[in-house]
């Protein structure tokens, strides 16, 4: 008896220290495990939503794809968490996903309360309304005494606050933990006005039963950066994430495509030949190989073509690039060199 | 075989059976709280490593959210996360509590009812509790507030009831009175034709087990407590008026607001719960055995008084315990209201306020110790109404 209370003390000791989440460098974790999680919304057309066969699809989404071909040379390697807003940044901290592609605004407080690190803005957003033509409002400063349907656990809940109280207006908000929640009780007659980031505005909208009779407003009462999160405290990770985003975007700028990705090997170019690993060996620095930016682009694309795709000319969003356009094509898109 | 340590042969002490309870608990003791201070250290360490901030500070600091319904004073300016935390729990505790006092209601009216002679009340009772209680309780939310309050009209066709209510797909609106005059002297008045009657009736029941004879209880009663009111009225005035609800250009203005939300929850709390309370009640009631009423009966009691005075006493006693597991129940369900976005302590703070802050640890421990706090409150008083209750045995 006294031997098995001792095995317990004992086995009860080995299990706990394997509970502890491993001070192992993410990297490695990922490697070892064969597959990437990815923390992706869900909901949301353009961002991040399964098809039918469960296939993920969205802007997001093809950035953990392109992390998954970096690492692996497979965009198939990713296992996506769905997460609601409100379970999203606990996920990322106990280490349930290994990067959170969410459309999460990037705010002070989550880079330092929360211990999380934004990777840098790929989609420059706002918040928007939707309300019924109906309704005949004009602009989202005569909404007040009016009922807001808002997703719970957002920055879009808390500048609503924010708006209504700096424009003196009186508000009434019904909050829900999700967006298709919101947006029901909205579409049903429990608010006037639905808000969320005006990107999932254009997408959400398509999924009222009458799309026509709701108007967006033209007001933007809020910046909403979009940028994926990592985990405080694991540095190569951090870059890794950041130099994919990065890696992106300086492939639309010299356009390399997955289209022309082979041929753009053979290219002169110093710059192109430092990006694609043909000369330098900037992938190895990083921890991944050589070639990691033609493992991405090759199988997911570049920064604009992921962004067509998903929320451009070729979804039915059909977003123009506006701010999220290259800064040499009147956008603020710019990456740092890699070099 | 248990041999008497005392008078038995000496046995070594590894084998002296109250030596070895006793390391076996102090054992068992030191690992629980080894357990829980690994636990403990392994959060703290794991929120050091990873920069996230720790401790209670961030209930000082500015909430700066809309709350759809807050009992207590609330401005999204100023006010803290700490407010937000007792506006979630106040929220919480009214719709258990109301749910408890319906449901409880509604159970002990359906319970009796299975058991009632009419074929077809019984019937209706079994089948009440046959399928309330085999449906997910999410599914009666859902049901409630998808269903039947979305199905109501807009608030621009909303139907007018007597007295100026308005009923719509945005809540139940009522006029709200304002009290001008006269209300302390009222309400005073009213307190003390309360205790006026309860007096009454605690005298009646002495003067009943005195001489076995009933003195009259209902008028009495219903004169103490109107007598004081209406001479409060007529000495010192009172003076009262309803702020009706009408319909604004957004919604309704004015008036008092109850929230579907708030309904849905209720009901189906409410319902479901009543489907478990009635079998709870059937089978106390059926516990108490028949010898009983016909004695009862023999003696020359009315059906009525059979039922009060004789079956539910004893009822009680079966009933209370797992009465008391299904308030307990109803409770803590009461947290499914993040489903339809009634703002209850789990919505507003173990939702949005862990949301915005990341403080994953410290609201949820709060939030357990809540649900916690309220359940033990819960069973102790119905531990000691069921102490109260109990036959005391010579």
């Amino acid at each position: 008896m006294k031997r098995s209370v001792t095995s317990f003390v004992v086995a009860a000791a080995v299990l706990l220290a394997s509970a502890l989440p491993a001070g192992a460098a993410t990297l490695d974790t990922v490697k070892s495990r064969g597959v990437l999680n990815c923390g992706a919304n869900g909901q949301l057309p353009g961002f991040g939503l399964p098809d039918a066969q469960g296939i993920w699809t969205g802007f997001d989404v093809d950035y953990c794809r392109a992390i998954a071909a970096a690492i692996f040379n497979d965009p198939a390697k990713v296992k996506f968490v769905a997460l609601t807003a409100k379970d999203r940044f606990t996920a990322l901290q106990s280490g349930d996903v290994d990067v959170l592609a969410r459309n999460t605004t990037w705010s002070s407080s989550r880079d330092t309360q929360l211990g999380l690190h934004a990777i840098g803005v790929n989609y420059y957003d706002g918040q928007g309304f939707v309300v019924r033509k109906s309704l005949k409002v004009n602009s989202a400063l005569e909404l007040s005494d009016a009922s807001v349907c808002v997703q719970q656990g957002t920055t879009t809940e808390l500048n609503l606050a924010d708006y209504f109280r700096s424009n003196k207006m009186k508000l009434k908000s019904v909050t829900f933990a999700q967006l298709d929640e919101a947006l029901k009780a909205y579409d049903s007659g429990r608010c006037d006005a639905f808000t969320a980031d005006a990107s999932a505005l254009y997408s959400v909208r398509l999924k009222l039963a009458k799309p026509d009779d709701h108007v967006v407003l033209p007001e933007i009462i809020s910046k909403e950066p979009l940028s994926p999160f990592v985990r405080h405290g694991d540095e190569q990770w951090f870059d890794i994430v950041k130099w994919i985003h990065f890696a992106l975007l300086n492939a639309e700028e010299f356009n390399i495509t997955k289209a022309n990705v082979d041929e753009q090997l053979k290219s002169d170019n110093p710059e192109i030949k430092r990006l694609l690993g043909t000369e330098g060996n900037f992938g190895e620095q990083l921890g991944l190989t050589k070639d990691w930016v033609y493992r991405i682009i090759k199988n997911v694309g570049n920064y604009g073509e992921i962004f067509e795709r998903n929320l451009g000319q070729g979804s039915p969003l059909k977003i123009s690039r506006g701010l999220n356009g290259l800064w040499t094509k009147g956008g603020i898109q710019y990456a740092p060199p890699v070099r | 075989m248990r041999r008497d340590s005392a008078a038995g042969p000496k046995v070594s002490l590894f084998y002296d059976p109250k030596l070895r309870g006793a390391v076996y608990q102090i054992v068992l003791l030191v690992v629980i709280v080894a357990l829980a201070v690994a636990f403990i250290r392994n959060v703290a360490d794991n929120l050091e490593r990873n920069h996230i901030t720790s401790g209670f500070g961030f209930l000082d600091a500015t909430a700066g959210f809309d709350i759809s319904q807050t009992l207590i004073e609330y401005s999204i300016s100023t006010s803290t996360y700490a407010r937000t935390f007792w506006i979630g729990l106040l929220n919480t505790l009214l719709v258990a509590g109301l749910g408890i006092v319906c449901a409880t209601v509604l159970g002990f009216l359906v319970g009796a009812a299975q058991l009632s002679a009419n074929w077809l009340v019984a019937r209706l009772a079994r089948a009440y509790v046959e399928i309330v209680r085999n449906i997910p309780l999410l599914l009666h939310l859902l049901f409630w507030y998808n269903a039947v309050l979305r199905a109501l009209p807009d608030f621009r066709d909303s139907y007018i009831l007597p007295g100026g209510g308005l009923l719509n797909s945005r809540g139940l609106f009522l006029p709200k009175p304002v009290f001008e005059s006269g209300l302390q002297p009222l309400v005073i008045a009213l307190a003390a034709g309360l205790i006026a009657a309860w007096l009454w009736r605690f005298a009646a029941g002495r003067h009943r087990e005195r001489t076995g004879m009933q003195r009259p209880l209902m008028l009495p009663m219903l004169a103490l407590i109107a007598a004081p009111a209406l001479l409060a009225i007529t000495v010192f005035g009172f003076k009262m008026q309803w702020d009706l609800p009408e319909l604004g250009r957004f919604n309704v203005r004015g008036g008092s607001e109850i929230l579907p939300e708030f309904v849905a929850l209720l009901v189906a709390l409410s319902i479901y719960t009543a489907g478990f309370i009635a079998e709870v009640v059937r089978a106390g009631l059926q516990s108490v055995p028949y010898g009983q009423s016909e004695a009862a009966a023999a003696l020359g009691l009315r059906r009525g008084q059979i039922l009060q005075l004789v079956v539910i006493p004893q009822a009680q006693r079966v009933i209370i315990p797992p009465l008391t597991n299904q308030y307990l129940n109803l409770t803590k369900n009461s947290s499914l209201a993040v489903a339809i976005g009634y703002p209850d302590l789990v919505q507003i703070f173990a939702g949005t306020v862990l949301n915005v802050t990341g403080q994953a640890v410290e609201v949820i421990t709060m939030t357990l110790a809540v649900y916690l706090t309220i359940s033990l409150f819960t069973s102790a008083g119905m531990n000691w109404y069921q102490s109260r209750i109990t036959r005391v045995n010579r």
